[in-house]
């Protein structure tokens, strides 16, 4: 039992984004955990107001590089409610489709590139060597196969230009949608490898916790009703009201409660909350898989994104194959001032958007809450439970479970530091 | 022979780094053989900033701390490349030098609390820049052609 010392890893590795952390124990008791998020501001909350609203979601797209289809949908979505219009049908089938190629390279990223080298009990991917060499092809396969997906649909997999308010500018090629399927359903069964994979993996962190996501009736991750593990459904645009703001003085994002108390959204929450809504192929390939959940084990959420993988390419090949896309008539807008807020599910969890434009089109006032800063306090509480159970252990082991406890849970630190609030002091 | 490399990430949303794990899915098991990745903080934990060849930088520089490490990875690196606009030229997330008065007094403290430098730079405002890949995010045949470049001129290739 060590009475007294301090870990401190500056820079963490191996997640989207820089943080930093901070744990102090003395007289053989957590005195302190500080997880920092150090990304530098680049204040997109101030940036927008006064811009004009068709600019926006490209704008705030530029939060972050990996789920930035996340960011530039949820906008768009809220954007749209503020002026009163609703997008085709066609245009709703477009979006999911990007959405689910976002879902596809971001997930296979964070699992094979992020977390495999803990299960393998390797420092990094580039350090595999012959017997898991396959897996890395099966990685890039599958993130390419989402990266093409998204670029399909979007004209790029990171800040598509095609994706506009009420529409998006281009339609699928023929040719090019073919080869997508093509794809999609080669890398299926090295998904189904990974899903056994995370199931067969031992790593277990649990403890009580308060779920929350956006549960869709198609596990589409745009359009539904807030749910949560205590059995509340809230609609959408009433999850601000929520919510709770929690300063972190050392860290440069805000914290959240959800009414009072910590809670976790992401890959997790939505299986527990929503598995049954998964594709039919999906549920009748992963049965087995499924039935672990609802868990309260923070590594499932690691085998909770694998399965959406799946979702993702069966649901996707599902639209490519049933859809005929036509030229629709342009969107006309016409602009008014109004109120509009809306809620997407993310890679790492709900995204919360809410927009107010003037009677001009411009931006009043813009508010977005994101999933890693959602689940900060919850993360905090976690190391802090982990570093206790383990006082016997050595310094770098507990190190090391830290590391892997904060890759499980995917966070996103570039996307945490650019939702600031004015009376931050 | 390899190319000794590094990634560095600046205040930026990673979108470069993305697109660098997305050119990976089609040049992973080539550059594997010529490319020794030092210091990649997105793939890997144990990271050594010592005697690099190249130096892909991606990010505007915000913050002291950001421009006392550019300088570091400048010192220790033969060459550096700003790949991306935020490095190329600051934007976009330079936006807060272009913010009026009001909007400027509003994040004044948070500036000063975390160590933010008064204005946000593009990298060769601080440290000599041998190549530029602009574009938002950054264009993958300028940066194949980079990277290729410098393979030659290490000949590595």
């Amino acid at each position: 039992m060590h009475e007294d010392f301090d870990i401190s890893i500056e820079g963490l590795s191996k997640i989207e984004g820089h943080a930093s952390l901070d744990v102090k124990v003395r007289k053989g008791k957590v005195k302190d955990v500080k997880l920092k998020i150090i990304e530098s501001k680049r204040f997109f909350t101030q940036a927008i107001r006064g811009k004009q609203f068709e600019s926006v979601p490209q704008l705030v797209s530029r939060i972050c590089g990996t789920c930035s289809i996340a960011h530039l949908t949820c906008c768009t979505e809220a954007i749209e409610k503020a002026l009163g219009i609703k997008p085709s049908e066609q245009t709703t089938l477009l979006r999911k489709l990007m959405t689910y190629g976002m879902m596809i390279r971001d997930h296979a990223m964070h699992l094979y590139l992020f977390c495999l080298p803990d299960i393998f009990g390797k420092d990094s991917v580039l350090d595999f060597d012959e017997r898991q060499h396959e897996l890395i092809h099966h990685a890039f396969e599958v993130k390419k196969a989402g990266n093409d997906l998204s670029k399909l649909i979007g004209g790029r997999a990171i800040h598509p230009p095609y994706a506009q308010v009420g529409q998006f500018l281009h339609l699928p090629d023929k040719n090019e949608t073919k080869q997508v399927i093509n794809d999609l359903k080669k890398v299926r069964s090295h998904v189904f490898e990974l899903v056994r994979i995370f199931y067969d993996c031992q790593f277990s962190f649990r403890k009580r916790t308060r779920f929350v996501a956006l549960s869709t009736p198609d596990f589409s991750f745009l359009e539904g009703v807030i749910k949560t593990s205590q059995g509340l459904t809230i609609p959408e645009e009433k999850y601000w009201d929520h919510l709770h703001r929690v300063i972190i003085p050392y860290s440069q994002a805000t914290g959240y409660e959800f009414e009072g108390k910590d809670f976790m959204v992401g890959a997790l929450a939505r299986m527990n909350l929503n598995r049954e809504k998964l594709h039919r192929e999906t549920k009748n390939d992963l049965g087995k898989y499924l039935r672990i959940f609802p868990s309260e084990n923070i590594y499932h959420n690691n085998l909770a994104q694998a399965i959406e993988t799946m979702h993702c390419i069966d649901h996707s090949i599902e639209i490519l194959e049933s859809s005929d896309f036509k030229k629709e008539p342009p969107f006309k807008i016409k602009i008014k001032e109004g109120k509009g807020a809306g809620a997407i599910e993310a890679p790492r969890g709900t995204l919360y958007y809410a927009m107010h434009l003037d009677n001009q089109g411009k931006i009043l006032y813009g508010n977005l809450v994101i999933p890693t800063a959602q689940n900060q306090i919850k993360m905090e509480n976690d190391i802090r439970s982990l570093v206790s159970q383990n006082l016997d252990k050595n310094k770098q082991f507990i190190q090391h479970e830290i590391e892997k406890l904060i890759r499980a849970y995917d966070p996103c630190m570039t996307c945490a530091t650019h939702f600031l609030k004015v009376n931050w002091i | 022979m390899k190319l000794k490399v590094g990634l560095f990430s600046f205040t930026s949303d990673e979108g470069c780094s993305m697109i660098f794990l997305e050119l990976m899915n089609n040049h992973f098991f080539d550059w594997e053989k010529i490319i020794d990745f030092k210091y990649f903080k997105l793939l890997k934990s144990k990271n050594e900033l010592k005697d690099l060849d190249v130096a892909f930088v991606e990010g505007a520089i915000s913050t002291f701390k950001e421009e006392k490490k550019l300088k570091e990875v400048r010192k220790k690196s033969k060459r550096l490349v700003a790949i991306g606009s935020c490095a190329v030229d600051g934007s976009p997330s330079n936006q807060r030098n272009f913010f009026s008065d009001d909007k400027k007094e509003e994040i004044e403290l948070v500036l000063d609390e975390f160590g933010h430098r008064d204005k946000v730079s593009a990298l060769n405002e601080i440290v000599k820049v041998d190549d530029n890949v602009s574009g938002c995010p950054m264009d993958e045949n300028k940066f194949l052609e980079v990277l290729n470049k410098y393979l030659k001129e290490f000949k590595v290739v």
